[in-house]
């Protein structure tokens, strides 16, 4: 869903841009004529609704799939693969500039090609798109709607005239931007990570609000692209949710790239002078005007669910909050379930993934599976990555859970040092005087990847000390998970007298 | 002046402690009792510094460095200002609902640099003048004034206020915008201020809030040390310098097996391993080359080996293990972490001072040098003049390794038992009645 008040922005008309166009959404397509009742219809075509379909089409089930704008959703689109490519290349930039430090020279004129760095985003996302592409879904047997869906009852939809009957459903409809309420910023215009990547030129100067996750890799990536960047973030920290050590890691990292941090800083208007959006900022008592190009709002995400009438459904649901689902993931309609951004606190293409996977389990093969079992790990893809999955140990430590965190500082581990990458930490929390994994969180250049060990652990209930037997491959940055493994071997090994 | 480096471990203490205690007379404002945050010109008052000044007469009176009389008379000459300080809470006011702003004008009491209604440095103020009121137990009339005025300015602090509704208590207010939106989260040198919050016979806060407080704690195995993580040693010395920590223990230390003076011992070590490790290879980082806490270092330019050099900071809270660190080491931190750990801490304090000798002046340490920030003559970068706060540490603590006085008289003083004991602490002295000798 587009957003009411942002900026209205034309992506390029490019071979890449028409080729993701004939994939998932192409012009001609015509919507196929309903042939009586559905087993399945899936509401939204983002990884949630992608993997619901496919789930059931893989089983033989016939499958309708409604989607208003281009197959894929927001993590293919405007999400999560456009973010990935362009950090990459602003890594390239911020790695060539910062050279000496791993003994090459530095380039004698570094000019970013913006022009470039946005064609590759949209090369990437197209070719991410083909297997997506409206032709292999149906050749997958899934029947393919283009329109605006409507409940028009508990067991029926309509989009782009037709009428939809199923026996089960699922809304996948995803999320969308939040909108900040500022003053004068609908006015002044702002760009969204949905919309960003349709600009064609550098902004000189950006405004990025909002210090989650969101805001903090793109804030870095535009500054290391040559945008003069400053981030305001209204709490003290960036990333409320992570723990403190890592949100100040993150800070210093984003100060030493050049970012303008302003901590504990909030926008309370936005004007339009000369050309120039002037912003008004304060913290606590102090005010005053900083001048941009561009305004870039990151301040969460919103469930798509205005339109699809879901009271006629029989589904409730909150404003801001989105589909209401029981730990089965069904809503308030026994037929119906949900699954994605639309209900899910943990808004990722992973969790999309996962729970599209257990709703259609659930509704159509008596499946039992809880949601709340299941082991989320996260990431925040910035320079260093921040990953976490389980426990915090504030959490723990609600829940009365004596906790000990094992941790091992990247600069003590070789391939951290070698590849100048010594900034971050592996912290691994467990159940005091057991091994027993409560949760981790790890600070590092590849802390995404890094996550997936201790996840796998806990999932399959491996008690860190056996991490400690299992090799790790010499050279590489999880050896730190390995070392985090061994003091807690040490620390549980019964002493002697 | 002698070379402290040859002096013995005794006289190096003497004079070095001696040198700290100095800082407050000479830098209190004679009419209002007020103290410097720095020795450097027009520097406003900080409250804590007063209440750092206010807790270490007691150990210059017992030393003969000040008669009895005119240490009375000095605290006495504060207190009094403060009682009758502007309380409406205004901009131009010293302070609100009892606590204080954290820098006032040292002529007239008056806020200071737009600063915050500040909680911790109110509570460091008043656990000062709680440690003269346990000290000048005589009869006379000043000291009786000294002893009411000490209890009127402790009883009149509204904690529960602070607390805003909230579980925890607040770190500012600012009449211009209200209180600060964030709160005390993990370990910190808040646990004096929560000691006396829950301590006050007045305005006292439940005990959840210390658990709610507690909950944001770290319990972290680092370099093959257990301890409640923290990352400046300040916060392992502060709530230190009054409370006695051995042997005492909350639920959370009880849980660990451990306790708070044990944990600064840790912490101590932990200083030292992140220096011989020394990621970011600042210069003079070693095993006897450590001390990073709240100081001033230099700013503007960057530091460090070239490709991965740190911005200078200024004045920051430096941390270990995860920084920030800018190759700026506190030597006045190492010196007050003595009581803790005196074979390291001397060895420290020995090096740093025979390496660094421009880190003293008039006897006292500054509060920042930075060797990897060189003068032409090669010489470290160093803090021009002093700070009342590492000066007040150093004075407190190195009496608590020599003699144990303030921990002694802070060991008697209710508000801080009854304070321990709401926040859940329970064995050692506490147990104990307390004593003649406490007294």
């Amino acid at each position: 869903m587009p957003q009411p008040n942002a900026r209205r922005l034309t992506t390029p008309d490019d071979a890449h841009e028409r080729a993701r166009i004939a994939d998932l959404r192409p012009r001609a397509w015509v919507n196929p004529e309903p042939e009586g009742r559905y087993p399945l219809v899936v509401v939204g075509s983002g990884f949630a609704g992608l993997a619901a379909a496919e789930t059931a089409a893989a089983r033989g089930i016939k499958v309708a799939l409604v989607e208003r704008s281009f197959i894929g959703g927001t993590c293919i689109n405007t999400g999560c693969v456009p973010s990935k490519a362009i950090i990459r290349t602003s890594r390239l930039y911020a790695e060539m500039r910062d050279a000496a430090r791993y003994g090459g020279q530095v380039p004698g004129s570094i000019q970013v090609d913006f022009a470039a760095t946005m064609e590759r985003v949209r090369r990437i996302r197209a070719h991410l798109g083909q297997p997506n592409s409206v032709r292999r879904l149906a050749a997958a047997g899934v029947d393919v709607y283009f329109g605006d869906a409507r409940f028009v009852g508990p067991d029926a939809l309509t989009v782009g005239g037709a009428k939809l009957r199923f026996d089960k459903a699922v809304i996948a409809t995803g999320a969308r931007p939040n909108t900040p309420s500022i003053p004068g910023l609908a006015q002044a215009g702002y760009l969204t990570n949905e919309n960003v990547w349709d600009i064609t030129k550098l902004p000189p100067r950006l405004l990025v609000i909002g210090g989650g996750p969101i805001g903090c890799e793109q804030a870095q990536a535009f500054c290391r692209l040559g945008a003069h960047t400053t981030i305001v973030q209204h709490k003290p920290l960036f990333l409320e949710r992570e723990e403190r050590d890592a949100a100040q890691i993150l800070s210093t990292a984003l100060a030493r790239d050049g970012v303008e941090v302003r901590l504990n800083t909030r926008v309370c208007g936005v004007r339009t002078e000369h050309g120039e959006k002037r912003v008004d900022l304060i913290s606590d008592d102090y005010k005053n005007t900083i001048a941009v190009d561009e305004i870039l709002t990151g301040v969460g995400r919103i469930a798509n669910i205005e339109g699809l009438d879901l009271a006629s459904a029989g589904v409730e649901c909150a404003p801001g909050k989105g589909v209401g689902v029981d730990d089965f993931l069904r809503t308030s309609n026994p037929c119906i379930y949900a699954a994605g951004d639309v209900c899910l606190e943990h808004k990722y293409g992973h969790t999309a993934i996962a729970s599209a996977q257990m709703a259609v389990r659930n509704a159509l093969f008596r499946g039992r599976e809880h949601w709340s079992k299941v082991i989320i790990p996260w990431c925040t893809f910035t320079d260093p990555e921040i990953a976490h999955v389980g426990l915090y140990v504030r959490e723990a430590n609600r829940q009365g859970i004596p906790v000990k965190t094992f941790t091992i500082l990247m600069h003590e581990i070789d391939r951290a040092i070698t590849d100048s990458e010594e900034s971050g930490f592996v912290k691994i929390h467990v159940r005091e005087g057991t091994d027993r994994i409560l949760g981790a969180t790890i600070v590092a250049r590849h802390a995404g990847d890094m996550i997936n060990e201790i996840t796998l652990a806990i999932v399959a209930k491996i008690g860190l000390r056996k991490l400690a037997g299992v090799m790790h491959a010499y050279d590489t940055q999880a050896e730190a998970i390995q070392r985090a493994a061994r003091a807690c071997e040490r620390a549980l090994a019964p002493t002697t007298a | 002046m002698t070379d402290p480096v040859a002096l013995s471990d005794g006289a190096l203490q003497d004079s070095l402690q001696r040198a700290a205690w100095e800082y407050f007379p000479l830098n209190t404002h004679p009419r209002t009792g007020l103290v410097a945050d720095t020795s450097r010109a027009h520097s406003p008052c900080s409250i804590a510094v007063a209440g750092f000044a206010f807790a270490t007469y007691p150990l210059a009176v017992e030393r003969g460095w000040i008669d009895r009389a005119d240490a009375v008379q000095r605290v006495l000459a504060a207190l009094r200002f403060l009682r009758d300080s502007d309380q409406s809470g205004s901009a131009t006011a010293s302070g609100f609902k009892g606590f204080y702003y954290h820098f006032l004008d040292m002529d007239t009491g008056a806020r200071v640099w737009r600063s915050e209604l500040s909680m911790i440095d109110t509570a460091l103020l008043v656990a000062g003048a709680l440690t003269a009121r346990m000290y000048f137990a005589a009869q006379s009339a000043e000291e009786t004034e000294l002893r009411a005025l000490a209890d009127h300015l402790y009883q009149r602090i509204d904690w529960r206020w602070a607390q805003d509704g909230q579980a925890t208590i607040r770190m500012g207010w600012k009449p211009e915008s209200g209180f600060l939106h964030y709160d005390w989260e993990g370990y910190s040198e808040a646990i004096l201020m929560y000691v006396l919050a829950m301590g006050s016979p007045t305005h006292a806060i439940p005990g959840d809030c210390y658990a709610a407080w507690t909950v944001t704690y770290q319990w972290e195995n680092l370099y093959g040390h257990d301890y409640l993580y923290a990352g400046p040693l300040f916060v392992h010395q502060f709530s230190h310098a009054w409370i006695d920590f051995r042997g005492i223990r909350d639920r959370f230390m009880r849980e660990k097996r451990s306790d708070y003076f044990e944990n600064s011992r840790r912490a101590t070590c932990i200083q030292r391993e992140y220096a011989k490790r020394n990621p970011h290879e600042f210069r003079g980082y070693d095993e006897n080359g450590w001390g990073l806490s709240a100081c001033e270092g230099p700013s503007g330019v960057e530091l460090g080996a070239a490709p991965a050099a740190q911005p200078a900071l200024g004045y920051a809270a430096r941390g270990v293990p995860y920084g920030p660190d800018d190759g700026t080491l506190s030597v006045p931190s190492v010196l007050a972490s003595l009581p803790f750990a005196p074979r390291i801490v001397l060895a420290a304090v020995r090096n740093l001072l025979a390496r660094y000798p421009e880190a003293v002046s008039a006897g006292r340490l500054s509060t920042g040098v930075n060797p990897t920030l060189q003068a032409g003559d090669g010489r470290a970068w160093v803090s021009p003049g002093h700070y009342g706060l590492d000066q007040g540490i150093v004075a407190m603590m190195l009496e608590n390794h020599r003699s144990g006085q303030i921990w002694r008289l802070m060991r008697a003083c209710p508000p801080v038992r009854r304070g321990l004991r709401r926040a859940g602490f329970r064995g050692g002295w506490l147990q104990r009645r307390a004593t003649e000798e406490d007294r």
